[in-house]
């Protein structure tokens, strides 16, 4: 399945300022360990050592938050959108891109 | 039946004070709560904490939004028939809608779909209109959008951009600092608070240099650019709020997400109070400090924990080792 991951801004400088990158996936944790194995810099802002993904990371697939789907074993589709969210609500000042 | 002739009554009404203060009366003058239990034993030190959740919006925002707003009114950049608009559902979008209903305004927030549930019910309880944008698109598609709507109807809406309006930090300097002066009658040695818009760090410490030029001002930022600690800024890859002075400084500290979060759990069990994961995080910028002092040396380190765990039951962590 091809599958576009999104890259928060903050994590950009880690991207080369990519905001997204496609890939073939069949679960959303295959899209992750594709990102995190492209752009080795994002492994330990996105998982604790242990491999889990850190409590503040938000995964959503499309509109879903992985945690109530199938968490990282959640299968894609062709065409879906993978999205990073930190766990935080405010924040009217823009990053920097 | 209570009359004003009957002894209990006055007496009640004397003891209380806030009896007929108006909801927005109560903004400010929160408790200055000393730490006992958690964290390392310093003899020498004293720990202590703005308790802000105990704003009537729940959060040290509620101090800012109102003098925001009232400047405002003072100055005529919102006049009566207008909407505020911003791009947040943190708490400042929670203080304006709680501030604006209680004097009659419309209230107009931006949010990302991805924002939790629990803070889109409190603003929709105030009766604030949600404007909801793509979830990948985060808080810069929110910004978007209300910039977008500020711009197709002009002179309907007041934007109170709180990181570039110095009513925000002035709230601190005329409250906040004033109340931590007289709570600690003086005693204050330092002052830890974590950075975002800035505002309470700018303006606490600007007024308690001001009081005493000795008392050391220390800032917080997460200690990377992608983090989980709600209203905290990494200054070295964000925009650097306008209102930002950074000669206030005495020194910068970072903190870490996940030591945020142990604390948060510490300090729940072994102190009684529920903090976010800022306002733990403030804490622990308060323990650094303590650790970096002379053994001998003698501390009154005050920080403001911005608002309480209520919010963030919700997150991973509290499930999580």
């Amino acid at each position: 399945m091809v599958v576009k991951v999104m890259v928060p801004t903050p994590l950009r400088q880690f991207t080369g300022k990519q905001a997204s990158i496609e890939c073939t996936a069949a679960t959303v944790g295959e899209a992750l360990g594709h990102l995190t194995s492209t752009f080795g810099e994002l492994r330990k802002h996105l998982f604790t050592d242990d491999g889990r993904l850190r409590s503040f990371v938000n995964v959503y697939l499309n509109d879903e938050d992985i945690r109530f789907l199938q968490k990282e074993n959640t299968q894609t589709k062709d065409g879906d959108t993978i999205s990073i969210v930190p766990s935080i609500a405010g924040g009217s000042c823009r990053e920097r891109n | 039946m209570h009359t004003a002739k009957n002894p209990l009554w006055t007496a009640t009404a004397t003891a209380k004070g806030a009896i007929g203060k108006s909801l927005l009366d109560c903004i400010g003058n929160t408790p200055l709560l000393r730490l006992e239990r958690v964290g390392p034993n310093y003899p020498n030190v004293e720990f202590y904490g703005k308790a802000e959740w105990l704003n009537p919006g729940g959060s040290v925002k509620d101090r800012p939004a109102l003098e925001m707003i009232r400047e405002a009114e003072r100055s005529g950049a919102l006049k009566p028939g207008q909407t505020i608009l911003d791009a947040t559902s943190g708490n400042t979008g929670i203080a304006y809608a709680m501030i604006a209903a209680a004097l009659g305004y419309r209230v107009k927030l931006c949010l990302p779909t991805s924002a939790s549930e629990e803070r889109k019910k409190i603003l929709a309880a105030f009766g604030a209109e949600l404007v909801f944008t793509p979830g990948d698109e985060g808080s810069d598609g929110a910004i978007l959008r209300a910039r977008e709507i500020i711009a197709a109807e002009p002179g309907k809406f007041f934007y109170p951009d709180q990181y570039g309006n110095d009513s925000n930090w002035r709230a601190h300097y005329k409250t906040t600092a004033k109340e931590i002066w007289e709570q600690t009658a003086g005693r204050i040695t330092h002052f830890v608070a974590g950075l975002g818009t800035s505002g309470t760090f700018v303006g606490t410490s600007r007024r308690l240099k001001e009081l005493n030029p000795a008392i050391r001002c220390i800032s917080l930022q997460p200690d990377a650019a992608f983090h989980g600690l709600e209203g905290w800024k990494h200054m070295a890859t964000a925009i650097v709020p306008a209102i930002y002075d950074a000669t206030l400084a005495d020194a910068n500290l970072t903190v870490s997400t996940e030591r945020a979060y142990r604390l948060v759990k510490q300090a729940a069990r072994e102190e009684g109070l529920l903090l976010s994961p800022s306002a733990a995080a403030a804490l622990d910028g308060c323990f650094q400090v303590a650790a970096s002092l002379p053994p001998d040396e003698r501390a009154v380190i005050v920080t403001v924990f911005p608002d309480s765990g209520t919010k963030y039951l919700s997150e991973r962590f509290w499930g999580e080792v």
